[in-house]
C-alpha cells in the first residue's frame, strides 16, 4: 500500500549521485547569454546620473538594459504593480536593481555590473519601525484592527495587569539554491523558461505582461528547487522577467542565477515585527482581556505583505482562546529590501507574541509555564477572534501524552537542581504548542489542477500543479496516484511543473501542497479508473463499483482477475481515454479580511514541543540539548517526509530566533549577506536528542486521505527553543528577562543583566 | 599555466588556463560536472564540497575556492565518481535510506564530506559536517546516515588517491615552486605577486571582489614549509602547514588550542587553510595568531636569502598593515615548550563555522599561588591581534586569586576600545573580553564552564 509508507523522497537517488538537475544545471543552450544586475548603493534617492559606458565595455558585454529599454510592463510585483524589474529613476532601497548587464558568461556579467558609475541624490531614508510609525508611511491607509468584545474592558476589570513589548527579527530564507532562470526563445515569438520557483503560472504572468503576449505564448518549466522555503513564491519574478526580456532583444537564450550576496541583498526576507500587548488575567492565568499590537516592517514595495501580516493577526491566539480581544495590526513601508513569504507567513510572529505573553504572566504571577497555558487552550466548540469554531482541537491531549513521554516533571525537578549546583552554566526547560491555520486566505487561491496519463502499457505519468522544493510533494502525491490504480510506486513517473500541462496554478505555498494537489490528482485517477473499470466491467458482465483495483490488478466481485497492464492495454484498444485532468477546490471556507471574519481555514493542524537548553552566564553561548516533538500530520501520507518536514522546520525554527541575525547599518545597507556573517544552524546545533514522533489521528475533515498539511506548522515548534533561553536566563536572577528575538549569545547576556537587576 | 591531475580516475591536462580560475567553475562550465554545486561561492555552505587526495591523504575540499593552479598532481573525486556504475557508495546508500536529502541541494556536498571521512575513518560526524549547510532537513536524518554507513567497509576499488600523479608538471615553473629556496627567489623577481596558499581567504578576492590577482605565486607545492618540528625546547611550524595538520599536531601539547581549531571554519577550509596564511593576511579576527602570541611566539620572516625572527605580535602594526615587506615571505612561526596553561574561547554567533566576533587567548602561570607570567592576547577586540598588555601587569606578581582577577577586570577598557558590527557590539565584546577571564578562572577552580561539556 504506496499512501502511508515511508518512502524515500523521489529523487533520493539523483540527490546523492548529483545527477538531480536544478536549473543551473541545465546543459546551458548554446550562445547562451548570462545576466547580472546593477544595484543601488543607496536605500532611498533619486538617481541623477547613470554613466553605463565603461559597462557596455567590459570583456563580454551583450547588451546593457535599464528602465526605458523595457518594451512592456517594467513590473515584477505578485500583487499591487508597485515593484518595478529596473528602478524608475528613483530607488528605493540599497540592493534595488537599477540595471541589467548581459554578457557571454555569468562572471563577466558580474564583473561590468560593478563598473556603473551612478549618482545618486539621497533622500532620507526610512528604515526602521521607529521611523516609519514617526513617518506614518504605511501599505492601507491605517492599521487593520479586529475586535472581540470590549479588551479595554475586560483588561481594567481583570484581577492582574500586564504590559510588554518585544522585537523579533526577520529571517533570510537561504535556500542553498540561489534563484535562477533560464529564458529559450521558441518559434513565433514564444518562450520557454526553466524558473526556480514555487510559482510558476506566476512566472508564466508576469513574463507575458513583460513582453507583451498572451499568457498562452510562455510556458514555464520547474522541476525542482534547491529549496524555497516562501523565498521562491514571489522572489524569482526578476530573475524569470529579466531572462525573457533580454532573450527577446539578442535572440538567444539567457540565464540568470544571483551570486549568494546579491540574492541575500536583493531578495526579501522574513518580516521582522514589534509586539506590544496589554493583557488581563485572574489568579490562575487565564486570560481575560488581551491588546495586541503588531508592528510589521514590511519594506519598499507590498509584495505579500498584506496576507502576512492579516495571517499574524489569525493566529495572535495561537492554542489559546482569547475571550475578549483587540489586534491592531500596522504594515509599514520602509526603504529596505520588501519581505516577503517566508515559511509560517506571518504565523510564527503572531504565535511568538502569544508565547511571549503566556511565558510572562507565568513569571509575573509564579505559576507553571504549562500550567498557565492548561487553562488558555481552546475546547472544541469555541470560536477563534474570527469567528472559526475549533473542531478537533488535540493540543490539550498531544500536551498531556508528549510531557509524559518527555518525562517533564522529573526533568524540571533536574533542570532545578543543576540551576542551584552551578554557578555559571544554567539549564532551560520549555513547552510550546503550536495551532497553525491551513488554506490560503485568499480563498479563491485554494484550487489545484492535476493532469493524469496512462499509458497503454499501464505505465503512469503525473502532472499537477505543485512544484517540489524539497518537501517530498511529489512523492506524496505519486503515492496517491499509486493507491488510486492499486499499483507500486514506481508504474508512477513524476514530472516537471509545466504551466502548459496544467494552468492557472497557486503558488506551492501555505502548506497546501500536499492537500490540494493529492485531491486533483486523486480525480484525476478516478476520472481514468471508473472508465477502465467500466470497460472491463462490460467485458466481465459486472458492475464496475464491484472491480477492486490492487497489487497491480483489477478484481471482480466473482474472482475474475486481469492485471493493471492487461486492462489498460485492453481499454486502450476499445477506445477508451486514458488520460484525464482533476480539479480540485477547498471546500466550506470563506474569509472576509477587512472585517476579520470567517472560516478561513479548513482545519487547523497541531504540535507540541519540549525543549531543554543550556546557557554560558558569563557569554551567553548556549547549546540545544533535548527536544521533544509530538506533531499532527493527520492520518500521515508518507510518516518518513512528514517528519523530516518536522525536524527540519524545528531547526529552522529555532534559527530563526537563536543565530539567525540580519544587521542593516545605519545607511540600509544590509551587514549580513553571505553565511559567513548570517548564521543559520549548523549540524552540531540541531538538539542533542532530537525525538520526533507523528500523532498518528485521521483529519476528521474530508483531505486527501485524512492527511495534514505538514510544511510550516512545525517551524513553530522552534519557539520552544526561545523560551527554554529565557527560562535559563530566568535563573539568573528576579528579574523578568524581557528576551528579544533573535536571542543571540549577546542578547542573553543583555537579558542576564535585566535578570539579575530584577 | 599548464596543469596536470585526475578527475575521476581519467588524467587531465589543462594548457594555458587562467590558474586563478576556480576549481568548480571548470568542473561546471567546461566538464559539464553539474552535481558540485554552488551554494555561496565564499567557502562557507559546502555545497561544492569535493574530494583531493595525493601522498598526504584525501581531504574534502571547498572546490568554490579551490584554484586550477592549486591542482597539480593532485587526484579530485567528485560525487559524479562515488558510485560505482550502478553501485552506491555506501554514504550514498544510507542518505536515500534515512531520507537524508530534501530538496538535494546540498546533498552531494554532504555525501562527499561524509565519503571522506568514511574513507579516513573520522567518525566525528559533527565536526566532518559542520561546513555542510543544509536548510532543509535539521541535519538529524544526515547524522543516522553517517553512522549507518560509518559500519560499512571502504568499497572494493574505492581509493580516491588510486593513480595520483606524482607532481612534476611545472617543476621549474615560478608560478608553483617546490622549494622555498625557489619561492625566495620567485618573490625576489616578482615581489608584488600575489600568494595563494590554501585559498580561503585569497580565493573571496577573486570570487567576491572579482579581483585579478595576477601574478600569482601558488605555495601548496613548497613542502619543506610544511613540516611540523617538535624539539625538545621549541615547537616550530612550518607556514604552509595547514590548520588541520596543526590541530593533530598541537593537541598533546596545548589541547585547548586543538579545541579552538576544531571550531576553526570547517573541515574543508581547514584542510587548505594555512598557519602561514592566517597570519600573513594580518585579520583582526584570524584566530591563530592570538593563541600563538599567548605562547610568545616568533615568526619567521625570510626574504631572498635574508632571515629574520620576530614576535609575532610585533608583525601587526596595525589594521591592514603587517610589518613585511615586498618579496618577503612567512616560512614559520615557533614558541617554547612550555607548561599548559593555554586556553583559547572562542565566541561566535554560531559554534560552527563561523568567524569569531571575540577571541581570547590566556597563558597565565602560576607558582605557589603567585601568578608568575601572564601573557593574554585578543582577537576581535581590536584593528589587530593584541595583547591585554594592562590586564597582564595588573595580574602579574599578583596571587592567583578571585579579587586579582576582579581587579583586573576595569583594565581591560584600557587594553580595547573595540567597535561594534554584524557580529557584535563594542559593549558585548568589552563584557565578554573581561568574563572570559573570569571563566579562565573558574575553569581553573574546576567548575564546568562550558556549554559543549554539558549532557541532557
Amino acid at each position: 500500500m504506496s499512501v502511508g509508507a515511508p518512502l524515500p523522497h523521489d529523487a533520493a537517488r539523483l540527490h546523492v549521485t548529483g545527477e538531480a538537475r536544478y536549473v543551473d544545471d541545465i546543459p546551458t543552450p548554446a550562445n547562451c547569454l548570462h545576466l547580472a544586475f546593477g544595484l543601488s548603493d543607496v536605500a532611498r534617492g533619486v538617481i541623477t546620473h547613470a554613466d553605463l559606458s565603461k559597462v557596455r565595455q567590459s570583456p563580454g558585454v551583450v547588451d546593457v538594459l535599464t528602465a526605458i529599454d523595457l518594451p512592456h510592463a517594467n513590473d515584477v510585483s505578485p500583487s499591487v504593480h508597485d515593484e518595478p524589474l529596473l528602478a524608475r529613476g528613483e530607488v528605493f532601497y540599497h540592493g534595488q536593481p537599477i540595471f541589467v548587464v548581459v554578457a557571454t558568461s555569468h562572471l563577466a556579467a558580474r564583473k561590468a555590473a560593478r563598473k556603473a558609475k551612478i549618482t545618486i541624490d539621497p533622500r532620507p531614508a526610512i528604515l526602521t519601525i521607529d521611523d516609519a510609525m514617526e513617518a506614518d508611511s504605511r501599505f492601507e491607509g491605517g492599521p487593520v484592527i479586529w475586535a472581540r468584545g470590549d479588551a479595554a474592558d475586560a483588561i481594567q476589570s481583570a484581577p492582574h495587569i500586564l504590559t510588554g513589548s518585544f522585537e523579533m527579527g526577520g529571517q533570510e530564507h537561504f535556500y542553498l539554491e540561489g534563484q535562477a532562470a533560464l529564458a529559450i526563445p521558441q518559434e513565433a515569438g514564444d518562450m520557454l523558461i526553466h524558473s526556480s520557483t514555487q510559482h510558476p503560472t506566476e512566472i508564466q504572468h508576469k513574463v507575458a505582461e513583460a513582453l507583451g503576449v498572451p499568457m498562452h505564448g510562455i510556458r514555464v518549466e520547474t522541476r525542482r528547487m534547491g529549496g524555497g522555503f516562501g523565498g521562491k513564491e514571489s522572489q524569482g519574478n526578476a530573475l524569470a522577467v529579466a531572462c525573457a526580456v533580454a532573450a527577446r532583444r539578442t535572440g538567444r537564450p539567457c540565464k540568470m542565477r544571483y551570486d549568494r550576496d546579491d540574492d541575500m541583498v536583493i531578495t526579501g526576507k522574513r518580516h521582522d515585527f514589534r509586539i506590544t500587548y496589554r493583557v488581563g488575567v485572574d489568579d490562575n492565568g487565564r486570560l481575560l482581556g488581551v491588546e495586541v499590537t503588531q508592528l510589521a516592517r514590511c519594506g519598499w514595495s507590498q509584495d505579500l505583505s498584506l496576507p502576512v501580516a492579516d495571517r499574524a493577526m489569525l493566529h495572535a491566539d495561537n492554542a489559546y482562546h482569547l475571550p475578549a480581544v483587540r489586534i491592531e495590526s500596522h504594515r509599514l513601508k520602509t526603504n529596505t529590501a520588501s519581505a516577503t513569504a517566508f515559511r509560517g507567513f506571518g504565523g510564527p510572529q503572531g504565535v511568538l507574541g502569544i508565547e511571549r505573553i503566556l511565558d510572562h504572566i507565568a513569571a509575573a504571577r509564579g505559576l507553571d509555564p504549562v500550567q498557565v497555558r492548561r487553562v488558555n487552550f481552546y475546547r472544541d466548540g469555541q470560536t477563534t477572534h474570527y469567528g472559526q469554531t475549533i473542531e478537533g482541537f488535540h493540543v490539550p491531549v498531544m500536551t498531556d501524552a508528549l510531557l509524559d513521554r518527555a518525562d517533564y516533571a522529573a526533568r524540571r525537578a533536574k533542570v532545578d537542581a543543576f540551576n542551584a549546583d552551578n554557578p555559571i552554566l544554567k539549564k532551560g526547560l520549555a513547552y510550546s504548542p503550536v495551532k497553525f491555520g491551513i488554506s490560503f486566505t485568499l480563498t479563491h487561491l485554494n484550487q489545484a489542477g492535476a493532469l493524469v496519463h496512462v499509458y497503454a502499457d499501464g505505465s503512469i505519468r503525473m502532472n499537477h500543479g505543485g512544484t517540489e522544493m524539497g518537501q517530498g510533494l511529489f512523492q506524496k502525491v505519486a503515492q496517491v496516484a499509486a493507491r488510486c490504480f492499486g499499483v507500486p510506486i514506481d508504474a508512477v513517473k513524476i514530472t516537471a511543473t509545466d504551466t502548459a500541462k496544467v494552468p492557472n496554478t497557486s503558488a506551492t505555498a501555505a502548506s497546501s501542497g500536499s492537500d490540494l494537489n493529492g485531491m486533483a490528482v486523486r480525480a484525476a485517477c478516478l476520472t481514468i479508473r471508473a472508465r477502465i473499470a467500466a470497460h472491463i466491467a462490460g467485458l466481465w458482465g459486472c458492475k464496475a463499483d464491484d472491480i477492486g483495483f490492487d497489487n497491480s490488478a483489477l478484481r471482480g466481485p466473482d474472482g475474475q482477475t486481469i492485471s493493471f497492464a492487461k486492462a489498460t492495454a485492453s481499454a486502450y484498444e476499445a477506445r477508451v481515454s486514458l488520460s484525464a485532468t482533476g480539479f480540485y477546490k477547498t471546500p466550506d471556507i470563506n474569509w472576509d479580511r477587512m472585517k476579520g471574519q470567517g472560516r478561513p481555514f479548513l482545519y487547523f493542524a497541531h504540535g507540541v514541543a519540549l525543549t531543554e537548553v543550556v546557557i554560558d552566564t558569563l557569554t551567553g553561548e548556549n547549546r540545544i540539548l533535548r527536544t521533544d516533538i509530538l506533531h499532527d500530520a493527520g492520518s500521515s501520507l508518507n510518516p518518513a517526509i512528514d517528519i523530516g518536514q518536522v525536524e527540519g522546520g524545528y531547526v529552522q525554527g529555532a534559527g530563526w530566533l537563536t543565530t539567525e541575525e540580519l544587521v542593516w547599518d545605519a545607511k540600509g545597507q544590509l551587514r549580513t549577506h553571505a553565511p559567513s556573517t548570517y548564521k543559520i544552524p549548523a549540524c552540531s546545533d540541531r538538539p542533542r536528542i532530537f525525538n520526533v514522533d507523528l500523532w498518528d489521528q485521521p483529519n476528521h475533515e474530508d483531505t486527501i486521505f485524512r492527511s495534514k498539511a505538514v510544511g510550516e506548522p512545525p517551524l513553530m515548534l522552534g519557539i520552544s527553543a526561545w523560551l527554554a533561553l529565557a527560562d535559563a536566563v530566568s535563573a539568573c536572577g528576579d528579574g523578568y528577562h524581557d528576551l528579544n528575538a533573535p536571542a543571540t549569545a549577546e542578547e542573553i547576556l543583555n537579558a542576564i543583566e535585566r535578570v539579575r537587576a530584577g | 599555466m599548464d596543469i596536470a591531475f585526475l578527475l575521476n580516475g581519467e588524467s587531465v591536462t589543462l594548457r594555458d588556463v587562467d590558474p586563478t580560475r576556480t576549481t568548480l567553475d571548470w568542473l561546471r562550465d567546461t566538464q559539464g560536472l553539474t552535481g558540485t554545486k554552488e551554494g555561496c561561492n565564499e567557502g562557507d555552505c559546502g555545497a561544492c564540497t569535493i574530494m583531493v587526495a595525493d601522498d598526504h591523504g584525501t581531504r574534502a575540499v571547498n572546490a568554490c575556492i579551490l584554484f586550477l593552479g592549486q591542482l597539480n598532481g593532485k587526484s579530485l573525486t567528485t560525487v559524479e565518481g562515488l558510485a560505482q556504475g550502478d553501485r552506491l557508495h555506501p554514504v550514498q546508500e544510507a542518505m536515500v535510506e534515512r531520507h537524508g536529502s530534501q530538496c538535494g541541494f546540498c546533498t552531494p556536498g554532504i555525501t562527499m564530506s561524509l565519503a571522506a571521512a568514511h574513507f579516513n575513518g573520522d567518525r566525528s560526524h559533527d565536526d566532518v559536517l559542520a561546513g555542510n549547510l543544509c536548510r532543509c532537513t535539521g541535519y538529524a536524518p544526515i547524522i543516522r546516515a553517517a553512522e549507518d554507513a560509518a559500519g560499512a567497509a571502504v568499497p572494493d576499488g574505492f581509493d580516491p588517491r588510486a593513480g595520483a600523479l606524482s607532481d612534476d608538471a611545472g617543476h621549474d615553473d615560478p608560478v608553483r615552486p617546490r622549494t622555498s629556496d625557489a619561492l625566495a627567489q620567485a618573490l625576489m623577481t616578482s615581489p608584488h605577486a600575489t600568494l595563494v596558499a590554501g585559498a580561503t581567504d585569497v580565493g573571496l578576492w577573486a570570487t567576491k571582489a572579482l579581483r585579478d590577482l595576477n601574478p600569482v605565486i601558488f605555495l601548496n607545492g613548497v613542502e619543506d614549509l610544511q613540516d611540523i618540528h617538535i624539539g625538545d625546547d621549541t615547537i616550530r611550524i612550518g607556514a604552509g602547514v595547514t590548520l588541520e595538520k596543526l590541530r593533530g599536531a598541537i593537541a598533546p601539547h596545548h589541547p585547548h588550542f586543538a579545541e579552538m581549531l576544531r571550531r576553526f571554519a570547517s573541515v574543508q577550509v581547514r584542510n587548505v587553510a594555512t598557519v602561514g596564511g592566517n597570519i600573513a593576511n594580518g585579520s583582526p579576527i584570524g584566530d591563530t595568531p592570538p593563541a600563538l602570541i599567548a605562547l610568545d611566539a616568533r615568526l619567521h620572516l625570510r626574504r631572498g636569502s635574508e632571515r629574520r625572527a620576530i614576535p609575532l605580535e610585533s608583525f601587526f602594526i596595525d589594521y591592514g598593515k603587517q610589518d613585511r615587506r615586498p618579496g618577503e615571505f612567512v616560512e614559520a612561526v615557533s614558541f617554547n615548550r612550555q607548561p599548559d596553561r593555554l586556553r583559547v574561547y572562542k565566541l561566535s554567533k554560531r559554534f560552527d563555522q563561523d568567524i569569531s566576533a571575540v577571541l581570547g587567548a590566556f597563558n597565565i602561570q602560576v607558582e605557589a599561588g603567585v601568578v608568575t607570567d601572564a601573557r593574554i592576547a585578543f582577537g576581535g577586540m581590536a584593528g589587530i591581534p593584541k595583547r591585554a598588555t594592562h590586564v597582564e601587569a595588573v595580574i602579574a606578581g599578583k596571587p592567583w586569586s578571585e579579587a586579582t582577577v576582579s581587579a583586573a577586570l576595569p583594565a581591560f577598557a584600557k587594553d580595547f576600545t573595540p567597535m561594534s558590527d554584524m557580529r557584535a557590539s563594542a559593549s558585548y565584546r568589552l563584557k565578554a573580553a573581561q568574563n572570559l577571564l573570569l571563566r579562565y578562572w573558574h575553569e581553573d577552580q574546576g567548575l564546568t564552564t562550558s556549554v559543549l561539556e554539558v549532557q541532557p
